[in-house]
């Protein structure tokens, strides 16, 4: 019966693989602070993922440096969640069960910090999230926080800083066309456009998306461009964002006002290729090396950062997440030494009740750990050259448009004077 | 028939195991890799109903096993119904499915079936999207139901998971013993002879991809609860295209043990890679070791240990 | 929102699309088509293609089509080797249907894991001077972006048609395709045949990534988004049939561009999958299929 036998010894092997891993005694010094978390090394989300992880490292090096938290040394465990939402249970239980973490962080982005929910509600766990839109408006569980400054309210985070710079205008804009990918962000960016045109009182005239496998926008634009729309906003992933720019010009397309939630055009790669094409465009952004981007912290930071990343492969200039991710673990680290252990509850509560000082800035967290006020920019590319990278890092070329606190520039209105 | 009672007993036997293990608590994190690998055991079964005995490749795995979560998502959201109805709803919607496109395609050659079921993976996956209800392209979180069975999802789950294997492999054992499957074997070797001797090829083929489109239905239907957020592109992803083609190869495809062997072994080996190796390499080694497979020993592990013992 | 203007241009881009679309599929529909191979894998060595363009771009400032022309020897031997290999652990055996197409799906994870773990998953892009320009023919506009790849796309198309046409080892690879044995009674070898007509299969994959680079960034997963487009033009436009290939490609980009023009982009692609589902329904020799 050599069936029954090889199923015999399948189930023996898959038995002793199992008590393995699962009795596996984790020896350990009593001495090091564990901080595990789940993170998109490989997948669609790895661009930014491998540089968060990497920001997330200098932290703990920097830390380790100054003698740790509390004393001991900071030691960080993650995985590759490979941008797939369902490794992440598995990930995180075991980094819960098996390696025995003391803290836990969330992965990069919506979908992949959303399994993490129900794990830390029912272990009752303190999250920082890492860019994630609205993980937390079904649950509303106190001890979440999320480290991306797009406030109370995500999904008009990119839409009203554009709208309302538009509404600023002379002349003021009066149509708008609103296209998006059909995908995670994008979609939400788009509701939330629709929702503050209405307030602004724009009227639309071209509202579609398209799947993000799209070779050609050619027809897309057209039409946009068919409708003479005052105002194009568009919230597009990396390949789209530049697809529509390009096809943008090649047809022709100036509206007044051009932009809005293109990720993409914020990487360091993408920059380079594009060049002079980004003149004019109006887009989100989260750090620009403009003078009053320049927290405490912050050049040093980069500083560190830069040539680490070009020697790893990732994103080289690193303006976009990293230092906010760096920026979370400074805010799960202070909070580890303000209450002086590792108390989740305690943490969280902390980390609720205060401001913090970190690299971007003063961080406070509000409702459903969003910060209690957004801060999502508003920058404009002027004056780009084409195949120059070291132009980004000097301010100037992406001046901040919005909020006024932070405004450093002023907006060459329309979009066809840009390009000139 | 005289074999039946013998499995039916080995399958209660090992849903007790599993069963003990949940009651003695072994590491939790057992529970949620457990799930994983009984849930490949499940779809590579499946899969193996179609490719393995009837010769009929499907690359469109995801879309069965998508459609049988999204099913469960649209059940939750509307009635908020139990998990054994999802379980059966999903695998009912698939098995049509299955039954469609088998209908559409297998009147023609294999190979049109095989290019048909991945187009089928994009025209589901484009449909899904654009559907607000269960979420579209920025996914749903699901709430699960307070109070599950054994007092936490990660162990329910799993032994969901457990019985859902034990019912896919015995289906699959007892289909491969009965006339349908010695009629898929046929034309399976050799279509045109099996139909010139009487062999209903067209009913089998229909009945092998509903079946196998159940199946992978059913897998799919408590994901939901599982991940607790669903999105197209992990719910359409490749890694199931690629896995259920890879464990039935490995394993070997004339029988139901070879799925099982492959998707416990796969499926293990991947389980710990994403804690250890956790890079890109975990899915190059998918690759390599499917290749060398396939050219090296194409009939599995099974066909090894065959060979082995005839010498 | 209709205007014949926007009309005009919806079909031009499609029609530009689709000589991009025939260039991509040239190479199944000879391996698959002609050859009865099914390689799935076919995207992934466009998408090799890609990258060698975009790497001698970065590095020497290679113009990317030159790039393509210039490997086509290199990825035919590659295409060569594959074809061997594939014959003595598949054919040989009479293993084909099953076995050789998982061993394509095999093919195509390695190339694509391979790729990302070597260059990452950032975005590629290559931008030459000529590919930004663009022109207008009265309302029309048309860039080359677009163009040049259509060009090229119908170039090869033509050239392969008349090499399958009029060369010797052409009408041996059209003979091989047909009838196996007779053409081993006339003495040529159709392992030898084969492994020509795979090889040039894969070399038209390397001008077809330079092309695809042309048009649009690319990730090593952007292969994915292919598989289905090539076969369903292989299939629509006919198996064997090089100009059928050609016809479907333009029907499929002017499709997908008026879909995207007139009734949002959202659907584009599902109705073109759905024609294909369609055409194997009701036609499944296809437009010209033998």
């Amino acid at each position: 019966m050599n069936r029954t036998r090889v199923l015999i010894a399948t189930a023996v092997t898959m038995l002793v693989i199992t008590v393995a891993v699962g009795l596996t005694p984790v020896a350990r010094a009593a001495d090091p602070i564990r901080i595990g978390l789940g993170m998109a090394l490989t997948g669609g989300l790895s661009a930014n993922g491998k540089p968060a992880l990497l920001a997330m490292q200098i932290w703990k090096d920097e830390v380790n440096k100054k003698g740790g938290l509390l004393g001991r040394p900071v030691e960080l465990i993650f995985y590759d969640d490979q941008t797939n939402p369902a490794t992440v249970p598995g990930i995180y239980t075991k980094l819960l069960d098996v390696d025995k973490v003391d803290l836990v962080v969330s992965g990069y982005g919506t979908n992949l910090i959303a399994p993490l929910m129900p794990i830390a509600i029912e272990r009752k766990l303190t999250v920082l999230g890492i860019f994630g839109l609205a993980n937390n408006e079904k649950y509303q569980y106190p001890n979440y926080f999320q480290i991306s400054p797009t406030g109370p309210d995500p999904a008009t985070s990119t839409a009203i800083p554009f709208f309302e710079l538009a509404a600023k205008q002379t002349p003021k804009p009066q149509t708008v066309a609103i296209v998006g990918a059909d995908a995670e962000y994008p979609q939400t960016a788009l509701v939330g456009a629709r929702e503050v045109i209405k307030r602004f009182g724009f009227k639309t005239v071209y509202d579609k998306t398209y799947p993000p496998s799209t070779v050609d926008y050619t027809p897309i634009v057209r039409a946009i461009k068919a409708t003479n729309a005052d105002i194009v906003f568009v919230a597009s992933y990396p390949p789209d964002s530049v697809g529509m720019l390009r096809a943008a010009h090649e047809v022709g397309l100036q509206p007044k006002i051009f932009g809005g939630g293109m990720v993409g055009l914020q990487f360091t790669t993408i920059m380079q290729s594009m060049g002079s094409k980004l003149n004019g465009i109006v887009n989100y952004d989260y750090w620009v090396p403009e003078k009053t981007m320049m927290f405490p912290g912050i050049t040093e930071f980069f500083k560190e950062y830069q040539p680490r990343a070009t020697k790893e492969g990732v994103d080289t200039l690193g303006y976009y997440l990293p230092p906010y991710a760096y920026a979370a673990m400074q805010v799960l680290g202070d909070a580890v030494t303000a209450t002086k252990g590792l108390d989740q509850q305690k943490i969280a509560d902390y980390i609720r009740s205060n401001e913090f000082n970190t690299i971007v800035g003063k961080v406070k967290f509000g409702k459903n750990g969003e910060w209690a006020k957004g801060r999502t920019l508003m920058v404009q590319y002027q004056k780009v050259q084409d195949g120059n990278i070291e132009q980004f890092r000097q301010p100037g070329k992406k001046p901040v448009l919005y909020p006024d606190e932070l405004k450093s520039g002023t907006i060459v209105y329309p979009y066809s004077a840009a390009l000139k | 028939m005289g074999r039946t009672v013998p499995a039916l007993l080995v399958g209660l036997a090992v849903v007790a195991a599993g069963m003990v293990l949940v009651l003695v608590r072994v590491n939790p994190y057992f529970y949620f890799a457990g799930y994983v690998i009984l849930q490949y055991v499940v779809i590579a079964t499946a899969w193996n109903i179609l490719g393995g005995y009837g010769g009929y490749v499907n690359f469109g795995t995801p879309a069965f096993f998508a459609l049988g979560a999204y099913t469960a998502v649209v059940l939750i959201r509307s009635l908020k119904a139990p998990l054994p109805v999802l379980i059966v709803a999903g695998g009912l919607v698939a098995a049509l499915l299955g039954l469609g496109i088998g209908y559409l395609t297998l009147r023609l050659r294999g190979v049109f079936f095989s290019i048909a079921t991945l187009a089928l993976s994009v025209v589901l996956q484009t449909i899904i999207m654009n559907w607000e209800y269960v979420g579209g392209s920025r996914g749903l979180s699901i709430l699960r139901p307070s109070g599950p069975p054994f007092g936490n999802y990660g162990v329910f789950l799993f032994t969901v998971m457990l019985g859902l294997a034990v019912v896919a492999v015995l289906m699959a054992r007892f289909i491969e013993r009965s006339w349908i499957g010695r009629g898929l074997a046929a034309l399976r070797d050799n279509e045109e002879a099996a139909e010139c001797m009487g062999v209903p090829t067209l009913r089998l083929k229909l009945f092998a991809t509903t079946v196998s489109g159940f199946l992978l239905g059913v897998a799919g239907a408590p994901f939901p609860y599982y991940v607790t957020f669903i999105e197209p592109n992990s719910a359409f992803a490749l890694d199931y295209a690629v896995n259920a083609l890879a464990m039935p190869m490995i394993g070997g495809t004339t029988s139901w043990i070879g799925p099982v062997i492959g998707a416990v072994l796969l499926g293990t080996a991947q389980q710990v890679a994403i804690v250890t190796i956790s890079s890109e390499l975990n899915l190059l080694l998918v690759g390599v070791v499917l290749v060398g497979f396939v050219v090296v020993a194409p009939e599995g592990i099974l066909g090894l240990v065959r060979r082995l013992r005839t010498r | 929102m209709f205007s014949w203007d926007l009309l005009a241009n919806a079909v031009v881009a499609g029609l530009l699309l689709g000589g991009f679309y025939a260039a991509v599929s040239l190479g199944i529909s000879l391996i698959f088509g002609l050859l009865d191979i099914a390689n799935i894998a076919q995207p992934a060595f466009v998408i090799v293609g890609s990258y060698a363009a975009y790497v001698l771009h970065d590095a020497y400032g290679f113009d990317p089509i030159l790039t393509g022309i210039l490997l086509t020897p290199v990825f035919y031997l590659l295409g060569a080797l594959v074809y061997r290999i594939y014959y003595a652990s598949f054919e040989r055996r009479g293993d084909e249907a099953l076995r050789g197409l998982v061993f394509f799906f095999g093919l195509l994870f390695i190339i694509e894991v391979s790729l990302s773990m070597k260059y990452g998953v950032d975005y590629r892009l290559v931008q030459t001077g000529y590919l930004s320009r663009s022109i207008e023919f009265g309302g029309v506009g048309i860039a080359f972006r677009y163009l040049v790849p259509c060009v090229i796309g119908v170039a090869m198309t033509a050239v392969l048609y008349l090499f399958l046409g009029r060369t010797f080892y052409g009408r041996a690879i059209m003979a091989v395709s047909q009838d196996q044995a007779a053409l081993r009674l006339m003495g040529a070898d159709p392992i030898h045949i084969k492994t020509i007509a795979f090889g040039i299969g894969i070399a038209a994959a390397s001008l077809a990534g330079a092309l695809l680079i042309s048009i649009a960034p690319v990730i090593p997963s952007t292969d994915r988004d292919y598989i289905g487009r090539m076969f369903a033009i292989t299939v629509l436009g006919g198996m064997g049939s090089i100009a059928g290939t050609l016809l479907a490609a333009v029907i499929l980009g002017v499709v997908e561009s008026l879909m995207a023009t007139f009734f949002g982009p959202s659907w584009s692609l599902a109705v073109s999958f759905g024609i294909l589902l369609a055409a194997l329904a009701v036609r499944p020799a296809g437009l010209f299929g033998r």
